[in-house]
């Protein structure tokens, strides 16, 4: 492959103690592409995602963004870095103490500096992306139910047009209906702005719907990796116990 | 059993348990120091968040009014009856309007005033921006492009600076009115005669060392506050936790800081 990565991780190393969360990761996800890392609990897909936001700081390895390292960086540089990110946390990590349009519109209003008219016409924009009705623009959080609560999640994500999206277990605790609402969500708005998109999840369902390829993570490497089209036709042992949920196999139960 | 054989360890080698906590507390030293100059760093530089301070400042300062003022009245009514009851004994009842003064201004405004902000505003501190952490609303808000320092910790602080020491002017007030009340309606003594002992008595450093005691209590009570929130894990047990130590910690720093400055300041006339 000549073309350069969007993002990659090369040769990640993560530590908690003595347990290797990550153990030399490598995984790389071209530009426009949508990748989904499965894996079962504790396996190291939380981290994968924190080490490239710059939230845990890997031992060893490269994490490279457009093929430069981003290991390391200042906060200042961080800071810029982020504006080119947008991340839909799992439980949507909505800031309580503030309604959803400054919510959808903290980073315009924080770090942008956009006057506030003009941010919450565009929170408002956003919120109309995500299918939520305009009028809970001036709510708070805890006035929204979980499903709704994601959808602003995902309009905070969207709203200054990142190029780069991830999506932490985007339908954890969410009914089967709002999750598949939320799925359908994400795939159109990272279509709609040509975004990449990395995301995490042990919903087989959401990552066959959001992502082109699927990559298995297990014991802090990747152990599968392919179309989406192929998880359940794959013949990986890894795949096939996590596909199945057959507690016999090469995963150990976990503890 | 591994607890047993933790247990055993410990026994024979005392020095090894004590070598562990001493690096602990060593350590604990350094990422408190840390995280105050971080803090300091980022309340005293652009960008500043208006919004955020007023909030503080109103949090801060305004709500806590009546709890310090209703602590101040009291703490001053009884410290007239005891100062009146106890220098009777050597005929010193009449000097007690300057005692009480003194007591107050010196002391027991900025000190109680602290603790009392330690209770109120050091555990709300902690509770609000340990649950933050632990449901990732500072690592949202670090991908959202902003500082968590600038935004959450820097106004706290620069509240708690600057609300503490207008609270404790207010306890001083309401303090010396509450011994001047009880000294008026129980004790017998006149009231302009009072009011002029206190102000005839009272040296401007009485108050202002007082408001300086102040000021470092209230970098104390935002800091132990926000520092313990910020680094609270284990979810709703660990936000507890960072609670208890939020006002643990706040009330004995300030404590020990207090005797410092009352050591320092009596050097330095």
């Amino acid at each position: 492959m000549t073309q350069i990565p969007k993002l990659a991780w090369k040769g990640v190393t993560k530590r908690f103690g003595d347990r290797a969360v990550l153990d030399g990761l490598d995984l790389s996800v071209a530009p426009g592409r949508s990748l989904v890392i499965i894996g079962g609990s504790g396996q190291g897909k939380s981290v994968t995602i924190k080490t490239a936001l710059g939230l845990m700081r890997p031992e060893a390895g490269q994490i490279e963004l457009d093929g430069e390292n981003i290991v390391g960086l200042t906060e200042s540089q961080r800071r810029k870095l982020f504006s080119r990110i947008g991340v839909l946390f799992q439980g949507a990590a909505l800031f309580d103490s503030l309604s959803i349009w400054e919510n959808i519109a903290f980073r315009l209003l924080n770090a942008d500096g956009v006057p506030r008219k003009e941010a919450r016409e565009r929170a408002i924009e956003a919120l109309e992306q995500v299918r939520l009705d305009p009028a809970v623009a001036d709510r708070f959080p805890s006035e929204l139910s979980g499903g709704m609560q994601k959808r602003a999640g995902l309009a905070r994500a969207v709203v200054a047009q990142p190029e780069i999206l991830f999506f932490d277990e985007p339908t954890t605790g969410l009914d089967p209906i709002t999750a598949a609402a939320i799925n359908e969500l994400i795939s159109h708005q990272v279509r709609r702005l040509g975004s990449t998109a990395i995301s995490i999840t042990h919903d087989l369902a959401s990552a066959q719907t959001i992502g082109d390829e699927i990559a298995m993570l297990h014991g802090g490497k990747i152990v599968w990796r392919g179309p989406a089209a192929d998880l359940r036709t794959t013949d990986n042992p890894y795949v096939r116990q996590f596909v199945e949920g057959r507690p016999d196999g090469p995963i150990a139960h976990a503890v | 059993m591994a607890a047993g054989e933790a247990a055993r360890k410990v026994a024979v080698n005392p020095i090894q348990a004590l070598g562990r906590s001493t690096l602990a507390a060593v350590r604990m030293v350094g990422s408190v120091g840390v995280f105050a100059a971080r803090g300091t760093a980022a309340a005293l530089s652009p960008p500043w968040f208006p919004g955020q301070l007023l909030r503080q400042f109103m949090a801060i300062g305004f709500f806590s009014l009546p709890v310090v003022g209703l602590t101040a009245v009291f703490t001053g009514a009884a410290l007239a009856l005891n100062i009146f009851t106890g220098g009777g004994r050597f005929n010193a009842e009449q000097v007690m309007p300057q005692i009480v003064a003194l007591g107050i201004t010196r002391e027991l405004g900025p000190v109680l005033a602290a603790l009392m902000l330690a209770g109120r505003v050091s555990a709300a501190i902690a509770a609000e921006i340990g649950a933050m952490r632990a449901t990732e609303q500072i690592d949202a808000m670090r991908t959202l492009s902003t500082d968590p320092f600038r935004y959450l910790v820097g106004p706290r602080l620069l509240a708690g600076v600057l609300m503490l020491p207008l609270l404790t002017a207010v306890a001083d007030t309401i303090g010396v009115a509450g011994g001047w009340l009880v000294a008026t309606r129980v004790l017998e003594f006149n009231p302009t005669i009072y009011i002029r002992n206190t102000i005839d008595f009272l040296e401007s450093w009485d108050i202002v060392s007082g408001l300086i005691k102040a000021a470092v209590f209230g970098f104390i009570v935002a800091l132990m506050g926000c520092y313990h929130g910020y680094n609270a894990s284990g979810g709703a047990r660990g936000v507890g936790r960072a609670t208890t130590h939020a006002v643990v910690s706040s009330a004995i720093l300030i404590f020990a800081s207090d005797y410092l400055l009352t050591t320092f300041f009596t050097h330095m006339s």
